[in-house]
């Protein structure tokens, strides 16, 4: 992006810490690297800093203590509208603007950027079909979409840009589980398309195993354990355990 | 004589002294607007002016109104004219609605969807012009509603510094013991009261759908 030879990760937390000023601590010298393309999910209970982790990445919360760096510059010495305009953002209930139509939702940062029509709408129907909406919807309201659409035009107005890097905060949490599966689903495969980096935050453990190359696991803002789905099934970890039995004891 | 036929024999000064109050009211909400509504978007950016700005106009709004005009009487250039008195007047009492709706109307936009623009990389007036400002509209509109039905009664008293406007009828009327000649002061005002209460009842309807 800024520096084409750059080849360390995409995004690294050094030593990074956060807490409000009353003294609150929600992050504690959190070390961690995110590889170009990785599907980091981070896992944890509420209150455990991963959304913390991930808001530090696009800058809407600074670090107390340490450097989030992204594409090898600290986020704090990037200008923070080109830094996220190169990060897409996904949230729960999507945070789609209910007075844009879909198509100018999607739109939102290629206008943003300045792009010609021809383009944007191009664009916009392109991202339609790569989220698997019908392209009759463009002129729809959000409003007037169901949970499961609402969360594809979310995820098509972060990609609209084609940013290197997405964050996805609990983007599936409010969705019945079906539609939840199957968007899951749908998004691991677009990612091994896209080969994105991506940053995933959930409580759902099912969710971290289905979509990650690699889960961070946090607690109390800690990071306590970094593994792979497999070495996460087997690690001796004692809260990895923990999650395991809270979670795959579930399954029949 | 009915009240009809008055109205309608004195024709030429009911349209006259309607339009007076018209231009004193339009006027008052021209600069209420220009002035309460930046105020209002102020207050939102710099949290800790809430509390001054809102006891200010709170305060304005606590002063009689017949007090009012007297007060700014001495003032330069303002006190020369009753019209200048008696526009200001009206549009120090309409600050507070329209700054309040205007705060409360931006604090109101869901926070999910203002964080969603600043984490796109939206700019903070990108997101005021784009996102909170279409977003509060409805509820500025109904402060601008309320601020508006108020003028119009409160300008009825301007007539008692010489401004002129409906309320011309009405003092004229108290002087003469004549319930017919306030009456057409007090039923054209009440009209106009209830016509802004509506059109703008109906543009708030139309921008308070999201």
């Amino acid at each position: 992006m800024t520096d084409n030879a750059y080849n360390g990760p995409a995004i690294e937390f050094r030593d990074v810490s956060f807490q409000y000023a009353n003294g609150l601590a929600l992050l504690k010298g959190l070390n961690l690297s995110v590889a170009r393309g990785e599907t980091l999910v981070l896992l944890g209970r509420s209150g455990s800093g991963k959304t913390t982790a991930l808001k530090l990445i696009n800058h809407l919360l600074s670090p107390t203590g340490g450097q989030v760096r992204v594409e090898g510059v600290a986020t704090s010495q990037w200008d923070v509208i080109r830094l996220r305009r190169s990060i897409g953002y996904v949230i729960q209930e999507a945070g789609l603007f209910p007075h844009f139509t879909v198509a100018k939702n999607i739109a939102l940062v290629p206008s943003l950027e300045k792009w010609d029509e021809a383009r944007t709408t191009t664009r916009v129907a392109e991202m339609l079909r790569l989220v698997g909406l019908d392209q009759e919807l463009a002129g729809r309201y959000p409003r007037e979409l169901s949970g499961g659409q609402r969360q594809r035009v979310g995820v098509a107005r972060a990609l609209a840009a084609d940013p290197p890097i997405l964050l996805m905060d609990e983007p599936f949490g409010a969705l019945d589980p079906l539609t939840r599966a199957q968007l899951q689903r749908e998004f691991a495969e677009l990612q091994r398309r896209l080969r994105k980096t991506v940053v995933f935050v959930t409580h759902d453990l099912h969710e971290a195993l289905a979509l990650a190359d690699r889960v961070a696991l946090m607690e109390a803002g800690n990071l306590e354990a970094a593994l792979t789905p497999e070495e996460f099934q087997a690690s001796p970890h004692p809260l990895v355990s923990a999650y395991r039995d809270a979670f795959l004891s579930e399954r029949p | 004589m009915g009240l009809w036929q008055f109205l309608v024999q004195n024709r030429k000064e009911v349209l006259e002294l309607t339009g007076e109050h018209l231009w004193l009211v339009g006027a008052a909400m021209t600069l209420a607007v220009a002035i309460g509504v930046p105020l209002g978007i102020l207050v939102t950016r710099m949290p800790r002016l809430n509390k001054a700005v809102l006891g200010g106009a709170n305060i304005i709004q606590t002063i009689p109104s017949l007090a009012l005009f007297g007060f700014l009487l001495p003032a330069p250039w303002i006190g020369e004219r009753a019209d200048r008195l008696a526009i200001l007047a009206l549009t120090l009492y309409a600050l507070l609605p329209l700054i309040r709706n205007t705060s409360v109307g931006i604090q109101g936009v869901d926070r999910t969807v203002v964080e969603a623009g600043r984490g796109m990389g939206m700019t903070d007036r990108q997101l005021l012009w784009r996102v909170e400002l279409p977003l509060a509209m409805g509820v500025i509109i109904a402060g601008v509603r309320v601020a508006t039905v108020i003028s119009v009664g409160v300008a009825t008293i301007a007539a008692a510094i010489g401004a002129g406007g409906l309320g011309e009828f009405i003092f004229r009327g108290l002087a003469m013991v004549n319930n017919q000649v306030i009456l057409a002061g007090a039923i054209p005002a009440s009209c106009l009261a209830l016509a802004a209460d509506m059109g703008l009842g109906w543009v708030e309807k139309r921008l308070s759908r999201w």
